[in-house]
C-alpha cells in the first residue's frame, strides 16, 4: 500500500526531498527484493519510461524552493518528481499563520485537491498520507493546515500523518510562536498523529554525535529523513504475518494514537555517527536496547549525557507527584529494529509495566517492527517512535512564550488583518493547555 | 517571483536611487553570467525588445533584450533627472516614467505636499499604474526622498498616501534620509516633522537613514585606506561606497554617501530575488518587525564595510561582522541599539554562511542585547547564498529598536525652536490646503510616538512577571 506525501512550504519541501533520497538509495542498495518492491510501492512509481517518480506532492506560495527541489531529485539520477506533481504562487505568505489558512488555503484549494486525487488514483491501494512541514512559517503552517482539513474532508477513511518540524528556540521567525500555536491547536483535531522534529535536537545530533563542523540545513534535513525513514521503511510487524506490512501508517496510528488526547510523536534512532566511524564500529542488540531505554525513561533525545540516574517509579509511588521529576512516562512506544540478527534481540525492558500509564496494558502500550534488512549503512539500528512527556517540555515553552507575547498584543494585528481574531487566539490556547495538562498528568 | 517599483522623488530620492540602479546592474551582471533574462532580474528590471511592435516586455527566460527599471522618478525641478538621463544610466528609464516640473518646491512642505500634490496627483497615479500593470505580482513599493527639503518631504509623503490609497495590499517600504542638526536648510524641522506623520500613518516600515552617520562611515572607510598597515589593505571596489564597476564613470560628490544607501536597499531585497537556504522575503519582514502599527521604524546597519585583501582567518571575520552589526559605529542613524531595548531584530545574511554560523553568533551576542520582555528571542533571520559584489558575505541588521527615540526627540526640540517663535510660519500657511492645525496635528503624533517608545522603555531592564497562564478545569 502507498503513502502519498505532501510537502508544504519550504522546509516540507527540503525535507522531504532528502526523505525520498534516503528512502531511494536504501532500495538501491543489495539484492533484498521484496524489501525493495515493497518499498518502492510505497513511496515510488514507475513511469513508462522507467523512471522512479515519487508520489508526492509539492506546495509553496513561492517559487524558489520547490525549484530546487524538484532539480535536485532529477540530478540525482535514481529518482525524480512527477513533472506536473507541483503547485506554486508567485508570493510567499509572509510567515503570517493567517494568510496562509484564511487567504491562500481557500484561493487554491481546488487545484491542490486535483494534484492528490491524481497521486491517489496512482496508488493500487492508498495507506494514507503523510504531509510533511514546518509551524514557524506561514505557508508550511497555515497553508498545510488547512490543506489538512481538505484531506480529512475528502478521505475520511484514510490515516493522515502530520510529521512537523519545530523551530530552534531561539528563533528564526518571531512570531513562530503563534504560528505554531495556531497549527498545533488546530492539527490536533485533524490529524491521526503528529511527528515531530525538533531543530534544535537535530542540530546537537549533527553536531555533537555527528561531528559537523559547519551545520548546514541540508545536514539537518538529512538527519531527519534519516530518521524518518527508518520508521516509514517495509517492516515486518506483529499483524503483517510474516511479510512487509502493507499499511505501515494505520498501524502506526493504532500502536501510538489510540486515545485522541494524546497524539504527539517524537523519534529517536541510535547509532548515529559520522559516516567515516560506522565501518570500524560494531554494535550488539542488548547494548543499543538498553541505551535505547534508558534514553526513553530519561528523556535524552540522543544517545550522549544520558542520565542513567533516572528510574521509572517502582509500583508503590505511582502517584502524580512523582512525575513531576525527571522520568519520562509513556502512553505507547513503538520499536523499530533494522539489521542483522534482529530476530535475537531481546525486548523485553520496553515491556515494563512501570514505564507506560497504568491505563493501558504493557502488551497493548509497547510495540515492535523488525527487519533483518540494515538500514542506511548501520548494520543494526534501533528506531523509538514514542508517544510520551518528551515532547511536553518544548510544548509548555512554546506556548509560555506564546502567551506572553498575546499578553502585550504584539503582533496581533497582523492576524486580525487576514481573519484570525483574538478570540480565535483564546480557543487555541485553550486548545493546547489541555493538552499541555493531559501529558502533565500522565503516571 | 515578486517584482518590487522603486519610487524616487525629490533631489536626494534621485540621487540615491540613480545609485541603487547602478548597483544593481553591477550585482546582476556578477552573478548572471549567461545574459539570460531571469526572475532575479525581473524583480526590478523589465526586458524590452524594442523590435517588438506591441511594446510589451518580453517574460523571463529569454536573452536580455534591453532593461528598462520598474521605476517612477519625481522631481519638481529637472536638474537632477536630467543628469541621470543624459548619463549612461539614461538607457534604463524612459519618458513614461518621469515627471518633473521645473520650479522646485523651495525647501517647503506644504508646496510639495499640496500644492504639487494635487496638481500632478492623476499623473503620479498614472504612472505608478503603469509601473504596476508591469509586474505580474507586484510586491512592494520601495520609496526614497529625503525628509528636509521640500519635494522629497511634501510631494513624497503625497505620493506615499497615494500608494496606500491605490495600492492598499502591496507593502510600501519607505527609505527616509534624515537631515543632521547642521543642516543648512533652515525649515528642515518643519518638513521633517510635517512627513513623519505620515510616514507614521501610512508607510509599513521606514528605515531611517542620518546623513552624519552616512558620513561618518565614508570618514572611517577613508581613513582605513590611507592607514597603509599591513595586513589591513582594502580590496579595491570591496567597500559599500564604492560604485567601481558600474556604469556611471566620474564620481560625483554624495556619491559615496548615497552608495550606501542604495546598498542597503540591494541587501534587503537580496533574500527575494537570489536562492538561499532560508529565505526571507519582503512581506516577512513589516510581519515580524512591526509589533504595533505605529512602532514600524527600523534602523539599519550594515556590515562590513570594506573587505581586507588579507583572506586568512575567516571564522573570526566573520563573527566580527556579527559583532559590528551592533556596533553604533555601523548604525546608519546616530544611535546606539545595545544601549536601548530591541524590540525585534532582523539578520539578514548574504554569501557562504551557515545556519550553524548564525546560531553561534546569535548565542553569542544574545545576552548583551537588551530584548522587551515579551520577545526575548524576537530574532527574525534570513540566509542568502548570493553574496555582495567585492564581498565573501555580508551582514544587514535591520533593528525595531526604541534607540530612535532620541532621534525623534531631537527632531521634536528643533521643530519647537521655530515654531515657538513662528519663524518662517508664513511661507507654509499662504499655501492653499495649509492650516496651523497641520502642524499641530504633525507634532501631537510625533509626541505621541515618542511616548510609546518611552513607555516600552521603562520596562527595561525590569522584570516582568509572566503572564498567568489558561487554568484548565481539571
Amino acid at each position: 500500500m502507498s503513502v502519498v506525501t505532501v510537502q508544504l512550504g519550504q522546509c516540507g519541501n527540503q525535507v522531504g526531498q532528502e526523505l525520498f533520497d534516503v528512502v531511494c538509495t536504501d532500495v538501491r542498495e543489495g539484492p533484498r527484493k521484496t524489501y525493495s518492491a515493497a518499498s518502492c510501492e510505497r513511496f515510488f512509481y514507475q513511469t513508462t519510461h522507467g523512471d522512479l517518480t515519487a508520489r508526492a506532492v509539492l506546495i509553496d506560495m513561492e517559487p524558489k524552493v520547490i525549484n530546487q527541489s524538484m532539480t535536485k531529485a532529477a540530478k540525482s539520477g535514481r529518482w525524480k518528481y512527477g513533472d506536473t506533481s507541483h503547485f506554486s504562487q508567485k508570493q510567499g505568505s509572509g510567515n503570517n499563520w493567517a494568510n496562509g489558512y484564511c487567504v491562500h488555503g481557500p484561493r487554491h484549494r481546488e487545484v491542490v485537491e486535483e494534484l492528490v486525487r491524481r497521486e491517489v488514483e496512482r496508488c493500487d491501494r492508498l495507506s494514507g498520507f503523510m504531509a510533511m512541514m514546518s509551524v514557524a512559517g506561514g505557508t508550511g503552517s497555515g497553508v498545510g493546515t488547512y490543506v489538512t482539513q481538505c484531506l480529512r474532508d475528502i478521505y475520511p477513511k484514510s490515516f493522515i500523518l502530520n510529521h512537523l518540524t519545530w523551530p530552534y528556540g531561539t528563533g528564526e521567525v518571531i512570531v513562530q510562536n503563534y504560528n505554531s500555536v495556531l497549527t498545533l491547536a488546530h492539527l490536533y483535531q485533524l490529524s491521526d498523529a503528529i511527528l515531530v522534529h525538533e531543530n534544535d535536537t537535530v542540530h546537537r545530533i549533527c553536531s555533537q554525535l555527528l561531528k559537523i563542523k559547519h551545520i548546514s540545513f541540508s545536514d539537518v534535513n538529512r538527519v531527519i529523513a534519516h530518521q524518518l525513514g527508518s520508521v516509514l521503511q517495509p517492516a515486518l510487524t506483529a499483524d503483517s504475518h510474516g511479510v512487509y506490512s502493507r499499511n505501515p501508517l494505520g498501524e502506526l496510528v493504532s500502536a501510538l494514537t489510540c486515545h485522541p488526547e494524546y497524539k504527539l510523536l517524537s523519534v529517536c534512532t541510535i547509532p548515529q555517527m559520522p559516516n567515516s566511524s560506522i565501518a570500524y564500529s560494531t554494535f550488539s542488540w542488548p547494548g543499543l536496547l538498553k541505551h535505547l531505554r534508558q534514553m526513553l525513561i530519561s528523556n535524552s533525545k540522543m544517545e550522549e549525557g544520558i542520565d542513567w540516574q533516572v528510574r521509572p517509579p517502582s509500583g508503590s509511588e505511582r502517584t502524580r507527584s512523582v512525575t513531576g521529576g525527571s522520568f519520562n512516562a509513556s502512553v505507547a512506544n513503538l520499536l523499530v529494529l533494522r539489521g542483522k540478527d534482529v530476530y535475537s534481540a531481546e525486548t523485553g525492558g520496553f515491556e515494563d509495566p512501570t514505564l507506560y500509564t497504568s491505563w493501558l496494558s504493557a502488551e497493548e502500550a509497547f510495540n515492535l517492527w523488525k527487519s533483518p534488512v540494515p538500514f542506511n549503512k548501520y548494520e543494526k539500528s534501533a528506531t523509538l517512535v514514542s508517544n510520551s512527556q518528551a515532547l511536553l517540555k518544548p510544548l509548555d515553552n512554546m506556548v509560555a512564550k506564546a502567551w506572553n507575547m498575546f499578553a502585550s498584543r504584539a503582533y496581533i494585528h497582523q492576524y486580525v488583518k487576514f481573519g484570525i481574531s483574538e478570540e480565535d487566539f483564546l480557543d487555541n490556547f485553550t486548545s493546547l493547555e489541555q493538552v499541555i495538562s493531559s501529558y502533565s498528568e500522565l503516571c | 517571483m515578486t517584482q518590487s517599483v522603486v519610487v524616487q522623488v525629490g533631489q536626494a530620492g534621485n540621487q540615491v536611487g540613480c545609485r541603487f540602479w547602478d548597483l544593481a546592474l553591477r550585482e546582476h551582471a556578477h552573478v548572471n553570467k549567461k545574459g539570460l533574462y531571469d526572475e532575479a532580474l525581473s524583480s526590478f528590471f523589465r526586458n524590452v525588445d524594442s523590435r517588438r511592435s506591441d511594446g510589451r516586455a518580453c517574460g523571463v527566460g529569454g536573452r536580455i533584450q534591453h532593461l528598462k527599471a520598474r521605476a517612477v522618478l519625481v522631481d519638481m525641478e529637472e536638474g537632477v533627472v536630467n543628469e541621470i538621463l543624459q548619463g549612461p544610466l539614461g538607457e534604463v528609464f524612459d519618458s513614461t516614467q518621469l515627471l518633473t516640473d521645473v520650479s522646485g518646491s523651495g525647501n517647503n512642505w506644504a508646496v510639495g505636499h499640496m500644492t504639487y500634490g494635487l496638481a500632478y496627483r492623476e499623473q503620479i497615479v498614472d504612472h505608478l499604474r503603469k509601473a504596476a500593470e508591469h509586474c505580474d505580482c507586484l510586491q512592494c513599493f520601495f520609496l526614497i526622498h529625503s525628509m528636509g527639503g521640500g519635494t522629497g518631504s511634501g510631494l513624497g509623503t503625497r505620493v506615499l498616501s497615494l500608494l496606500e490609497e491605490e495600492f492598499p495590499e502591496v507593502c510600501r517600504i519607505v527609505t527616509s534620509i534624515y537631515p543632521s542638526a547642521e543642516d543648512d536648510v533652515i525649515t528642515s524641522p518643519y518638513n521633517s516633522v510635517l512627513a513623519m506623520r505620515e510616514l507614521t500613518e501610512h508607510a509599513d516600515c521606514v528605515l531611517p537613514v542620518e546623513n552624519q552617520s552616512l558620513v561618518d562611515i565614508v570618514n572611517k572607510i577613508k581613513r582605513m585606506s590611507h592607514t597603509g598597515k599591513p595586513g589591513s589593505m582594502i580590496k579595491r571596489d570591496s567597500t559599500i561606497i564604492s560604485g567601481q564597476g558600474g556604469l556611471t564613470r566620474a564620481e560625483k560628490p554624495f556619491d559615496d554617501m548615497n552608495n550606501i544607501v542604495a546598498n542597503l536597499l540591494l541587501n534587503i531585497t537580496s533574500s527575494a530575488r537570489f536562492d538561499g537556504s532560508l529565505n526571507m522575503d519582503l512581506n516577512e519582514i513589516a510581519m515580524n518587525l512591526v509589533p504595533f502599527p505605529r512602532l514600524h521604524y527600523l534602523v539599519p546597519s550594515l556590515t562590513p564595510l570594506y573587505t581586507l585583501t588579507d583572506v586568512s582567518v575567516p571564522t573570526r571575520r566573520l563573527d566580527q561582522m556579527f559583532s559590528d552589526a551592533f556596533s553604533k559605529d555601523h548604525q546608519l542613524i546616530r544611535a546606539d541599539p545595545k544601549h536601548s531595548l530591541y524590540l525585534a531584530c532582523a539578520l539578514m545574511v548574504r554569501g557562504q554562511v551557515q545556519v550553524s554560523d548564525l546560531r553561534r553568533n546569535i548565542e553569542r551576542l544574545k545576552p548583551s542585547l537588551p530584548f522587551v520582555s515579551w520577545n526575548q528571542e524576537g530574532w527574525k533571520t534570513g540566509l542568502c547564498s548570493v553574496s555582495p559584489v567585492g564581498h565573501s558575505h555580508s551582514l544587514l541588521a535591520l533593528a525595531n529598536n526604541t534607540c530612535v527615540k532620541p532621534t525623534f526627540m531631537e527632531l521634536r526640540e528643533r521643530f519647537t525652536k521655530l515654531y515657538r517663535k513662528k519663524a518662517h510660519l508664513h511661507h507654509y500657511l499662504h499655501v492653499d490646503g495649509m492650516e496651523q492645525s497641520c502642524f499641530s496635528e504633525a507634532i501631537s503624533s510625533l509626541s505621541s510616538l515618542i511616548e510609546e517608545y518611552h513607555h516600552l522603555d521603562a520596562t527595561k531592564g525590569k522584570m516582568m512577571p509572566d503572564a498567568p497562564r489558561l487554568g484548565i478545569a481539571r
